[in-house]
């Protein structure tokens, strides 16, 4: 029989045996990890009995509660939707500016509005609607399809240049690369445009050159779409080429390649994903953005 | 190393680096136009890599009779030596990938292998099989011998695990640069390599068994429970999850048996039963062995290790399904794992509380000695981390907790403060004693690594608890209208400072690894292993112990 002993510092015994030094005290395993074995184990008997728990070869067993997570969250949806249908219904139906009168359906669009917009519309447009290189910055209250309420709505139903059946097209021809206009061509027309146009950054020295020129090329090549004084088209989303706002840069470089190449941006349809309701809040939510403040180069 | 082998053991070696090349030959010739190609070619030079230095040793002189009378340490002391290695590389790759996730910009190169997709299992795989890998390698051999008393069971079959699994681990994290993966998180290796773990996993538990048959104790002790619940949970885990139909053998891509909810079920039992038993279970083994020995006192209790063993053992297989929680899962095998995760809390804690009433009589030595503190502390966080565990397994707890950080910095506890811990600590136990040295070079840069590493914890966890809870109370915030108050971006700026404050903490971890290796390095540099005379296996044909009875 191995030799059990005596340890000093707890009193307790040994149980004999011994591996390469290491001897274990026969200590009996204290109270308090069978009771707490027990009640964990209790808890567990009445979760089972409460809940569904144990399979019985197609079933399994239902518990007393009756609970079903599946039944929980279409009764957490639906008493969501009921919860929300006071002003839902309203923000469906009412017209835009009985909404805007009405400083509790307002306060949803500024809250949920804010909300909607980081999930769905910030990844392109950024989080302050400011846009970029591309992505048209809507805080600048520009609009290219038109900025009154039911024109918004219905961009963001169908989208532009999207895969929905009744999207918005638009579409600026490439020019250059088409053989349309040649290449000197097209510098007396960016001359032209950056003669006529609000805000066109660093002046060029090439720019005194060919704007007349470029004028009766205008008048003959875009102004079917860009209208007669390049105020734009919103009928065919032409943007205003006048008031300074460049979706992709007013430089003549940026100018040169949108018109060698020619533009086609694109914006996702919402009807699927969005409700009617969430959609007209976004509407009256980017029509209340605000540019920042000392212009939209501070964001 | 090489010396210790027996001219015909050494041809043995040749043949088998041999059959590893024609393999990889083979794979690489059928896969030269997929990813398949590159990891043949791997194979084919890491084994050769092998084969040329035993090749140039081949008519060294053979090693004497008596290499049977002393224990068989060589593959410990690598496999320290590659743990270490494996420390710091996936270390690193956490660094990278928490900077990333704190400055999107650092994406410095437009490549895929850059992406975080791509980098952060290597982090994983990284540190969970290179580095806790390598190191329940080496230190169950080590062991395994010492209370056994008996050396390790065959000349070749050590090296073979060691060396195989170390190839797994290879292939693992090189295919994930190349884009191979079978997205099962923990298992993303593809099927060549899942195999290849199996025939290393069967040599492993083939040393286990056949050593553990000629040992010259009574019985077996704790320790050794635990090394083999993990070795042979792992196995049956590994083979099920990874049942996959390969495209072809020319392609590194395979599909799993299982879709949809069965497979998720499959891969959560898989995932979190690696945690139980790769990264609990064998730790747990570790610290039964190197914490009494370096506070020089008995285990508090041996019956509360038994009923914690056979607990922990039962409890977590039942448990996996709580990491589907209000997902397509059916209702009544979520509330299974909870509750199996509740029940759970008693053994973890019963192991924790032994590991801790262990150290009574020997508190003064943990204040003094930073090797004992480490493993102090990782009882501590090992408690800590199996409480949380079983919290956020409750399904109202978890509806907050669930997809946040939350349960990455819970994993963290565990990984950095219970299995890390355990390990530095068995680790610079075990260095001085591998390598016939006193003690470390230096007990300061001892000190130094256990306040990085307990600091660099501290700041992770803290950090992602918060970031956790914050991300999951501003994803179920309502307004007054029922509408979500934040949208995602709102949580993720939310987040930013924790992620920075994570990035640093985990800095603070990798510089304590490096501290350790120079160390390390500094301790076994100009030694020459000398075995003492007092840690040998007990002479073969002396049977004293194993009268029954006892």
């Amino acid at each position: 029989m191995a030799m059990t002993e005596k340890d000093p510092v707890t009193g307790r015994e040994t149980t004999g045996h011994e591996w390469n030094g290491i001897k274990e005290l026969n200590t009996p395993i204290p109270r308090v990890v069978f009771v707490f074995l027990g009640l964990t184990f209790a808890f567990s008997l009445l979760w089972w009995a409460l809940m569904p728990a144990w399979p019985l070869g197609a079933s399994y067993t239902r518990g007393l509660l009756g609970a079903d997570h599946r039944q929980d969250v279409s009764r957490a949806l639906g008493a969501a939707q009921r919860e929300r249908a006071a002003w839902t219904q309203e923000m469906e139906s009412l017209p835009y500016a009985e909404i805007e009168a009405r400083p509790d359906l307002m306060r949803v669009v500024s809250e949920s509005g804010r909300r909607l917009f980081g999930d769905n519309c910030a990844a392109c447009h950024g989080a302050e609607g400011r846009g970029g290189p591309g992505f048209p910055d809507l805080s600048a209250q520009l609009w290219l399809w038109g900025g009154e309420p039911e024109t918004i709505e219905e961009t963001l139903r169908v989208g532009i240049n999207s895969t929905h059946e009744e999207t918005r097209y638009g579409q600026m021809l490439a020019f250059g690369r088409d053989g349309m206009l040649s290449r000197p061509e097209i510098a007396s027309v960016i001359s032209f445009l950056r003669a006529h146009a609000q805000d066109v950054g660093e002046p060029d020295p090439r720019d005194a050159q060919g704007v007349e020129a470029g004028g009766a090329i205008f008048a003959e090549q875009c102004a079917s779409c860009h209208g007669e004084d390049a105020r734009g088209l919103k009928t065919a989303g032409a943007p205003d080429l006048t008031d300074g706002y460049w979706l992709y840069g007013g430089d003549r470089a940026t100018l040169t390649r949108t018109l060698v190449n020619g533009r086609q941006g694109h914006m996702p349809h919402w009807e699927e994903r969005l409700t009617l309701a969430e959609r007209r809040i976004l509407t009256l939510y980017v029509l209340g953005l605000k540019p920042a403040e000392g212009g939209p180069d501070d964001s | 190393m090489i010396a210790r082998l027996t001219r015909h053991e050494r041809q043995n070696a040749l043949i088998i680096l041999g059959l590893v090349a024609l393999m990889g030959a083979v794979l690489g010739l059928a896969g030269r136009s997929d990813p398949l190609g590159w990891h043949g070619l791997l194979i084919v030079v890491f084994a050769a890599g092998l084969a040329l230095p035993v090749l140039g040793a081949l008519d060294a002189p053979e090693p004497t009779e008596d290499r049977e009378s002393a224990y068989y340490d060589d593959p410990t002391r690598l496999g320290i030596l590659l743990s270490m290695g494996w420390a710091v590389f996936g270390l690193f790759m956490g660094v990278w990938v928490a900077a990333l996730l704190a400055w999107p910009e650092l994406t410095f190169v437009d490549s895929p292998w850059a992406s975080f997709g791509r980098l952060r299992p290597a982090h994983t795989t990284g540190v969970i099989f290179g580095f806790g890998g390598n190191a329940l390698i080496a230190t169950s051999f080590h062991v395994l011998q010492r209370t056994s008393r008996a050396r390790l069971s065959g000349q070749l079959l050590p090296w073979f695990v060691l060396l195989g699994y170390n190839l797994f681990c290879l292939l693992a994290v090189t295919g994930y640069f190349m884009g191979i993966t079978q997205s099962k998180e923990y298992a993303e290796p593809e099927w060549y390599a899942d195999l290849w773990l199996v025939v290393v996993w069967v040599a492993y538990f083939l040393i286990y068994i056949l050593t553990l048959a000629r040992r010259k104790e009574p019985h077996i002790y704790v320790a050794n429970w635990y090394y083999m619940a993990f070795i042979l949970v792992v196995a049956v885990l590994h083979i099920i999850n990874n049942l996959a139909v390969p495209v072809s053998f020319g392609q590194a891509k395979a599909y799993s048996a299982f879709s949809g909810v069965q497979d998720a079920m499959t891969q959560w039992w898989y995932g979190h039963n690696a945690v139980a038993f790769f990264l609990t279970a064998g730790f747990l083994g570790m610290m039964y062995y190197y914490l009494p020995k370096r506070a020089g006192r008995p285990i508090f209790s041996y019956r509360m290790s038994i009923v914690s063993f056979w607990g922990i053992t039962f409890m977590y297989l039942w448990a996996g399904s709580h990491h589907l929680h209000y997902t397509a899962l059916p209702h009544w095998v979520q509330t299974l794992g909870m509750t199996f995760s509740v029940m759970l809390i008693v053994p973890s804690w019963a192991s924790a509380g032994n590991a801790l009433l262990t150290l009574n009589g020997a508190w003064r030595k943990v204040r003094d000695d930073a090797t004992l503190r480490f493993m102090m502390i990782a009882a501590v966080f090992y408690g800590l981390s199996t409480f949380e565990g079983s919290f956020m397994a409750i399904r109202a707890v978890n509806s907050l907790s669930h997809y946040t950080d939350w349960t990455i910095g819970h994993v963290h506890a565990g990984a950095l403060g219970w299995v890390a811990m355990i390990t530095f600590g068995s680790i610079y136990y075990l260095v001085p004693v591998m390598w016939g040295r006193e003690r470390m070079h230096s007990a300061a840069l001892v000190e130094v690594h256990f306040w990085l590493a307990l600091l660099g914890t501290l700041v992770y966890v803290f950090s992602m608890w918060n970031s956790g809870v914050i991300q999951g109370l501003m994803w179920r915030t309502y307004d007054e209208s029922g509408s979500l108050s934040y949208s995602f971006v709102d949580s993720l700026v939310a987040m930013h400072p924790y992620y920075v404050a994570r990035a640093l903490g985990g800095l603070m971890f990798l510089m304590g690894a490096l501290v350790g290796c120079c160390n390390i390095w500094m301790t076994i540099r100009g030694a020459s292993v000398s075995v003492p005379q007092d840690d040998r296996p007990a002479d073969r044909n002396a049977d004293r112990n194993l009268v029954a009875g006892e």
